[in-house]
């Protein structure tokens, strides 16, 4: 109990882990809430009118008008597009053609060019459909004018579980899943390996503690820790955008448990496996962290990866966590629906901790090194 | 000067020395770029789509095979009834549920108003919000022809056509997009982790405490530790570059030399923030979180999978300072759009008052602590 | 016979705040000889010592080494060698790169070092390590290595900080062998060791407490002044640990 103790001091007084483990989920929080969006707003448009006529200025002012878009430049001749794609000023740019209005009226069809700056694939992806749609909306418009006897399709849609469209509903379960794969598997791997490298390890050893008493008092504090990580970081979830937990908070910070203990389990596997520390925060890094960012479906979705990743994700614990949380907390989804990924999860802890007993007790027979 | 050479001797010895490192100076590009670069991508596939059609009339069943024959849509489930489609968005096995009134073909014809029911699975904001115009235009398109075939003249019900042309991209791949900010990523983590590490632990083995008697200056000193992580760096970029070329083809319009250029600015910047890190941090772990949390934010906040113009002001403030940011937007616009040296002027000039102040700053805070 | 100084320290003050690790020191080291440094924990050598070598600034006083002020240190590192036990030699380099870092450090050319890096390890017996890593090597073999590189630029003084900890006897004998030598080539020696045995075996000896020199002279006229048959033995008797003085 001393020895549990001791680790948390040990934690306490740094302050640079305090960093890690209450400034970053914050600041996470923070920039995935508000500055990380997967939408466009005031994008910067130019538009070449050659047609000059009502329609085209209506649709320019209603281009204007929306949120996403900001028309910055009104072009004269082609040749200006290719200069200010390069100079990095417009996003895209519109073209009219001639006789807009007059094509319009008389074949019912007219075609307007956007012409988009490829290189910022997602942005020009979302322009393009933006355009889409609020040249939809006109189109649709003066059909109703046009046509009020004939029948117009009136679809209506609902937007489950998000109905305010807010970017980070997406991102807050990725952030909680990241945070705590940092703090179980990467904090305990390290201090574990540090303990090993500078030597106190082995007085540990020599003490009348048990093995399995000192890897559970190293590692002790560090479950408090991300349980209170998670508790902080829906608190701030809940205050700061207001995104509550649709579904059981029992549940929820049960799921998180499992998922701290099979952090931890990778961790200390980790630990056993590694001498320097250096080796072991890379290992972290390169095989927990960056995994998660990124193939964990936390930003990207992996149906849109290649199929390879998507067989390669499943044996990613974050993965599974991702779904599940999103599942609880967004969709609101009961047991009932996540108890696959569940018991995926449960399996992969027992095989970690089963592997890393193993490791450990190899590593002790041969002197405790 | 010389004493500089012996040092940096010492230091490239070192690091050959250093099995680890030396491997994963070259493996870190090769991996990096193999495997993240197909991975991280927002392209939108098939959206799953699944139906409940009430009405089962020759006019419903029209727009469901218009619905399945577009490149957006995968028809995956028909539910029967609301409960069930309920069900699917809530176990993720549908992005989308469209429900067809029993009602549908009769306010077709002009009895009612036909209206088509649609639940989207919003979790994914963008994506359902691209989905649900998507659905519209093919249903727009539907609406036109059965207006048309009933009779009425085609210019009766106008409908505007967007073609969309991408330059510098044209087949929109999204490897192009992401490709030029995973480089950036990798030089930071090369530069700014790799370096970092190495001086805090000469601090923590006691090391530096020794050259504090010898005559090497301090100056000396954080040249011979920050210059070979210089060199690799760039030797890293133009590997991750070369395998970029040669495994996924990605085009290299603008100049070779621009490129290197800003990178090595990058570089000095990067290597700065290590140095100055190193001084927050006696052992590796702290530095480790250190550096973590900032490079964190400093990389999402840097345009690399959103877009910076559409953060909010006080982000784009930050990005003023954030040296990722530059070098993401740079990269972006020279590899793929030929920007030239006239048109990342600004950037550019951004980029090196950056990286001299940071060096300048981090010298100062190591000579004071040290 | 006017032996000429190579240190000169007068009045030596210097405080940490209001905490005053050294208390007006004055003491003088002459050319060529081994002059010992003792004192309990917290007495303030160390402290001394980092001024003589330039690492830190006296408060107030009149510091000399090699001929330079100590308010010049950069000028003082050029001509003079350290040696801690905490750190002497870089273990993931081998001997040979050792002896180079630290002969250019020093100011010396390739052409001057490697002629002077065969003749060392011809005289250590160690040509057959040359190109061994200083981690496989032990202990002994290191700390002796570490010495020869502190002299191989031929410095004024060199100080040692406890050279000799944690090494064998027999190791500590060649050591000490290799300290003479050195001396009777002119180098000063000027070394801190809490072997009370080894004070014997330099030719002046200071013995600081709290701040203060309270002994200096040879080892044999210590004893006689204090009637102590060791060092060791009026060590006790005039350096008492802190604790006890209330």
């Amino acid at each position: 109990m001393a020895f549990v103790k001791k680790e948390f001091l040990h934690i306490f007084r740094d302050y640079r882990t305090l960093i890690i483990l209450f400034a970053l989920p914050a600041a996470q929080i923070l920039i995935f809430g508000y500055a990380v969006r997967t939408d466009l707003t005031n994008a910067s448009l130019a538009v070449l009118d050659n047609a000059h006529d009502e329609v085209s200025n209506e649709l320019i002012l209603k281009l204007d008008a929306s949120e996403f878009f900001d028309i910055r430049y009104h072009l004269t001749s082609y040749d200006e597009i290719d200069p200010a794609f390069k100079k990095g000023q417009i996003k895209a740019a519109i073209i009219f053609p001639e006789d807009f209005a007059g094509r319009l009226t008389r074949e019912g069809n007219a075609a307007v060019s956007i012409i988009a700056d490829g290189s910022e694939a997602n942005n020009a992806n979302l322009v393009t459909g933006y355009t889409t749609a609020i040249l939809n909306d006109y189109s649709a418009g003066l059909t109703k004018q046009l046509t009020s006897a004939m029948p117009v399709i009136v679809p209506e849609v609902k937007m489950y579980f998000n109905p305010n469209l807010e970017s980070h509903f997406m991102f807050v379960p990725g952030v909680i899943t990241l945070i705590l794969i940092l703090i179980s598997a990467l904090m305990t791997s390290v201090t574990i390996v540090r303990e090993k490298e500078f030597g106190s390890m082995e007085v540990l050893l020599v003490s009348p503690l048990k093995p399995w008493q000192i890897i559970v008092g190293k590692v002790a504090p560090y479950f408090f820790l991300s349980l209170v990580n998670v508790i902080v970081i829906l608190l701030l979830a809940w205050f700061v955008f207001g995104l509550p937990v649709k579904g059981s908070i029992a549940l929820l910070i049960a799921e998180c448990m499992l998922y701290i203990l099979l952090g931890l389990s990778i961790g200390i596997l980790i630990s056993a496996s590694v001498q320097k520390t250096e080796n072991a925060m890379f290992i972290s890094f390169l095989g927990l962290m960056l995994p998660t960012l990124l193939l964990s479906g936390f930003i990207f979705p992996i149906e849109n990866m290649p199929k390879a990743y998507d067989y390669v994700s499943l044996v990613l614990p974050p993965r599974w966590f991702v779904e599940i949380i999103r599942s609880i907390m967004i969709k609101g989804a009961g047991f009932s629906y996540i108890w696959k990924e569940t018991l995926i999860l449960v399996v992969m802890t027992l095989f970690f901790m089963f592997l890393s007993a193993k490791k450990f007790k190899v590593r002790l027979g041969e002197g405790g090194k | 000067m010389k004493k500089l050479m012996f040092l940096l001797r010492k230091e490239f010895r070192q690091i050959r020395r250093n099995t680890f490192l030396s491997r994963a100076i070259i493996a870190v590009p090769l991996l990096q770029m193999l495997l993240l670069v197909p991975a991280v991508t927002f392209e939108m596939k098939n959206i799953d789509l699944a139906v409940t059609d009430n009405d089962h009339s020759p006019a419903s069943r029209e727009l469901i095979s218009r619905l399945s024959g577009s490149s957006f849509f995968r028809i995956c489930a028909t539910p029967q009834n609301y409960m069930q489609a309920d069900a699917l968005l809530l176990a993720g096995d549908a992005d989308m549920v469209l429900i067809i009134p029993d009602d549908f073909s009769e306010g077709l014809a002009g009895a009612t108003t036909p209206r088509l029911q649609v639940l989207a699975d919003a979790v994914n904001a963008t994506t359902a919000q691209l989905g649900w115009s998507y659905l519209v235009s093919v249903v727009r398109d539907y609406n036109r022809d059965v207006i048309i075939s009933s009779g009425a003249a085609p210019s009766a019900i106008p409908g505007i056509n967007v073609s969309p042309r991408f330059w510098y991209n044209p087949s929109l791949n999204y490897k192009y997009y992401m490709l030029p900010g995973i480089l950036v990523i990798l030089i930071t983590a090369i530069g700014l982790m790799m370096c970092g590490l190495n001086l805090v632990r000469e601090k923590e083995t006691g090391t530096s405490e020794q050259m504090n008697v010898t005559p090497v200056k301090k100056w000396e000193l954080i040249a011979s530790k920050v210059i070979p992580f210089f060199i690799i760096g760039l030797f890293d970029l133009a590997l991750g570059l070369t395998v970029g070329w040669i495994v996924f083809n990605i085009p290299f319009e603008g100049s070779l030399l621009l490129f290197f250029a800003c990178a090595a600015i990058f570089l000095v910047a990067v290597l700065g923030l290590a140095l100055f890190f190193s001084t927050m941090a006696s052992t590796q772990q702290q530095f480790l979180f250190v550096a973590f949390f900032f490079v964190m934010i400093f990389v999402l906040m840097s345009g690399i999978f959103t877009p910076t113009e559409s953060m909010p002001r006080w982000a784009q403030q930050f990005n003023l300072v954030n040296p990722v940011a530059y070098l993401m937007r740079i990269n972006r616009m020279v590899m793929l759009k030929g920007s030239g040296f006239n048109d990342i002027a600004r950037d550019m000039g951004a980029l090196a008052i950056l990286a001299v102040t940071f060096i300048t700053f981090a010298i100062w805070a190591y000579r004071k602590r040290a | 016979m006017e032996r000429e100084k190579v240190i000169e320290v007068e009045g030596l003050v210097k405080k940490f705040g209001s905490f005053v690790a050294n208390d007006h020191l004055t003491f003088d080291v002459f050319r060529g000889e081994i002059f010992g440094f003792l004192g309990a924990n917290g007495a303030g050598k160390t402290t001394a010592i980092r001024i003589l070598c330039g690492l830190s600034r006296p408060t107030s006083g009149k510091v000399t080494v090699a001929g330079i002020n100590a308010n010049h240190p950069e000028e003082i590192k050029k001509r003079i060698g350290y040696m801690s036990q905490r750190f002497s030699l870089y273990d993931d380099l081998t001997v040979k790169e050792n002896i180079e870092l630290y002969g250019g450090i020093y100011g010396m050319t390739m052409k001057e070092i490697l002629p002077r890096t065969e003749d060392l390890l011809t005289r250590l017996s160690f040509s057959q390590y040359g190109d061994t890593l200083i981690r496989s090597l032990p202990l002994g073999l290191r700390q002796k290595l570490a010495f020869a590189v502190a002299v191989f630029h031929d410095p004024e003084i060199i100080f040692l900080d406890e050279p000799t900890s944690g090494v064998d006897p027999i190791t500590r004998r060649q050591f000490w062998e290799m300290i003479y030598e050195t001396a009777a080539h002119g180098i000063t020696v000027f070394v801190t060791t809490h072997y009370m045995d080894e004070a014997e075996y330099c030719d002046r000896v200071t013995i600081m407490n709290e701040g203060r020199i309270v002994a200096l002279d040879t080892p044999s006229a210590l004893r006689e002044k204090y009637s102590s048959s060791s060092i060791e033995e009026l060590f006790v008797k005039i350096a008492r640990p802190k604790t006890e003085t209330a």
